[in-house]
């Protein structure tokens, strides 16, 4: 199942445990990256919370927890090259995979229809 | 002077620019260039009561790299074009006029000659910084943008008596800069070889009377055109036509002038600054100085004068991030990993794609301003190791 943000983050939902990234549109939007930070593997966040952080040249962005979780892993890859979230922002640069602590609360994302509907 | 400052913007406030204000859009100044830019596929912003690009298609990065490479033309239109005509026909009489509101020896600037000067404040502190051109029988000043109408309104008051003051509202303004600067001029008008760095000559390009100095704001060898409004875009779509220049907007304009160590007014100067403690010595000749024929006699002298003799108690200086994670205008400086002893504060920080990391500039204390000294920035929560570091981060390349 695949599920949208507001903030512009992607969830790739199987069973209980999410993949979460930021969409073409953000990436685009953003720029050329240089920096990326992620979490550690094992903490928590609420729905909403500042979970990563991402630099281009002129700014920093925050990258918000699209569900209450666990942070299970982390794309290292993303943080030695962050210019892989521009080239290929909704597949090789996830961003982290998340336990989430109610799946149903999913329901209430936006679908891919409606996520483009916002970004038009 | 001025360049383009987002600071940081999170991704709830981006949503906001990506459907923007339609009412603050419809309030905002368009430059001569602006169907120019939009026609190039811009990304517009409001700065400084202008509706700017801020990028093009090829983006920040790309921009950044290409006018270090090769050139690129940039719209300052924005910012202000004044003429400081004296009433007795007199250069001299505009020159000591204008000292009476910069620290900044004018009376010695040869006709053709441009130097960066301050407004200063009776506090010492930074009004506006400037370009000032002695065009034989006139000066000619580029003031920034947000500034503008201040420094007009403040040169009326300080020169009327003397001087007649104009704004010109019927001249573009376009920097052209990067290694290739010159051969791509040379092409429209060849006496560009024979200028140095500062010079300023009046050139017709493809018949249009402009006013080339050779200057910039990027650290690179480079030209600023100021250009009649009815040929701007004639003009400045001739420099583009050239293989070798690219359009830059306000965000490679910004990480260009912080590699070059350059001062971003309302950033890293403010009225809460002064010359001496912003490192900007340089631009107060020794004639302005104490012991000089014209020593003092501008606003905020005995304060300024007295940090010459005896240092100020901050300075403004390079820092250089440790690890890649920038350091942006904004955050804290501390002496101690910890963050109990505060020292300064970062006024100006982010990638420097030449240099390819983070970099910035700030005020520190003094005992605490040496190169090499390691502090370290409050970044979320965190404290990150970084070094002072001379300025600039990138070798300037003026033909001097």
């Amino acid at each position: 199942m695949l599920k949208f943000t507001e903030e512009h983050e992607w969830l790739k939902i199987e069973g209980d445990v999410a993949t979460v990234g930021i969409t073409e549109h953000a990436a685009g939007q953003l720029g050329d990256l240089v920096f990326v930070e992620l979490p550690e593997a094992g903490s928590s966040f609420a729905k909403g919370d500042s979970a990563a952080t991402v630099e281009s040249v002129k700014a920093a962005s925050d990258v918000y927890c699209p569900l209450d979780g666990e942070i299970i892993e982390v794309n290292q890859a993303i943080v030695d090259d962050p210019s892989l979230v521009n080239s290929d922002p909704q597949g090789a640069a996830w961003f982290f995979k998340l336990k989430l602590a109610d799946p149903s609360a999913a329901n209430a994302l936006l679908d891919e229809a409606a996520y483009k509907e916002l970004v038009v | 002077m001025s360049a383009f400052d987002a600071g940081s913007v999170s991704r709830r406030e981006m949503r906001q620019t990506w459907r923007p204000d339609l009412e603050e859009i419809s309030h905002l100044k368009h430059t001569p260039l602006h169907a120019l830019h939009l026609s190039l596929g811009a990304r517009m912003v409001p700065f400084a009561g202008y509706d700017m690009p801020v990028q093009y298609p090829d983006g920040v990065l790309k921009e950044h790299l290409h006018t270090r490479a090769a050139a690129g033309v940039f719209d300052v239109s924005h910012m202000g074009q004044v003429v400081v005509r004296p009433k007795s026909g007199r250069i001299e009489d505009a020159a000591l006029a204008l000292e009476k509101l910069v620290p900044v020896d004018v009376l010695g600037l040869a006709e053709g000659r441009q130097r960066y000067g301050l407004f200063t404040n009776n506090e010492g502190g930074i009004l506006d910084d400037l370009m000032i051109t002695n065009r034989g029988d006139h000066l000619f000043l580029v003031v920034n943008a947000a500034c503008k109408d201040a420094d007009f309104e403040h040169l009326k008051n300080g020169l009327g008596d003397t001087c007649d003051v104009t704004m010109l509202d019927d001249r573009a303004l376009v920097a052209l800069q990067g290694p290739r600067a010159e051969a791509v001029l040379c092409e429209l008008w060849a006496d560009v070889a024979a200028m140095r760095f500062m010079d300023v000559a009046e050139a017709d390009l493809h018949d249009v009377a402009c006013i080339i100095s050779r200057s910039g704001y990027t650290g690179e060898d480079g030209f600023e055109i100021s250009i009649p409004v009815d040929s701007a875009v004639d003009v400045t779509q001739r420099l583009l036509e050239h293989p070798d220049v690219m359009p830059i907007g306000l965000g490679a304009r910004d990480s260009l002038r912080l590699e070059a160590g350059l001062c971003l007014y309302g950033n890293d100067i403010d009225t809460g600054t002064t010359p001496v403690e912003a490192a900007l010595e340089w631009a107060i000749q020794k004639s302005r100085r104490a012991g000089g024929d014209r020593a003092g006699g501008f606003p905020g002298a005995e304060r300024i004068l007295a940090e010459f003799a005896n240092g100020a108690k901050r300075r403004r200086v390079g820092l250089k991030p440790e690890g890649r994670a920038p350091v942006r205008g904004g955050a804290k400086v501390f002496a101690d990993a910890e963050g109990n002893m505060a020292v300064g504060t970062v006024t100006s920080g982010g990638f420097g794609p030449s240099v390819d990391g983070p970099i910035a500039m700030g005020y520190v204390d003094a005992a605490h301003a040496g190169n090499g000294t390691k502090l370290f920035a409050e970044v979320r929560g965190k404290y990150l190791p970084l070094a002072v570091a001379a300025l600039p981060f990138v070798k300037q390349t003026y033909k001097r």
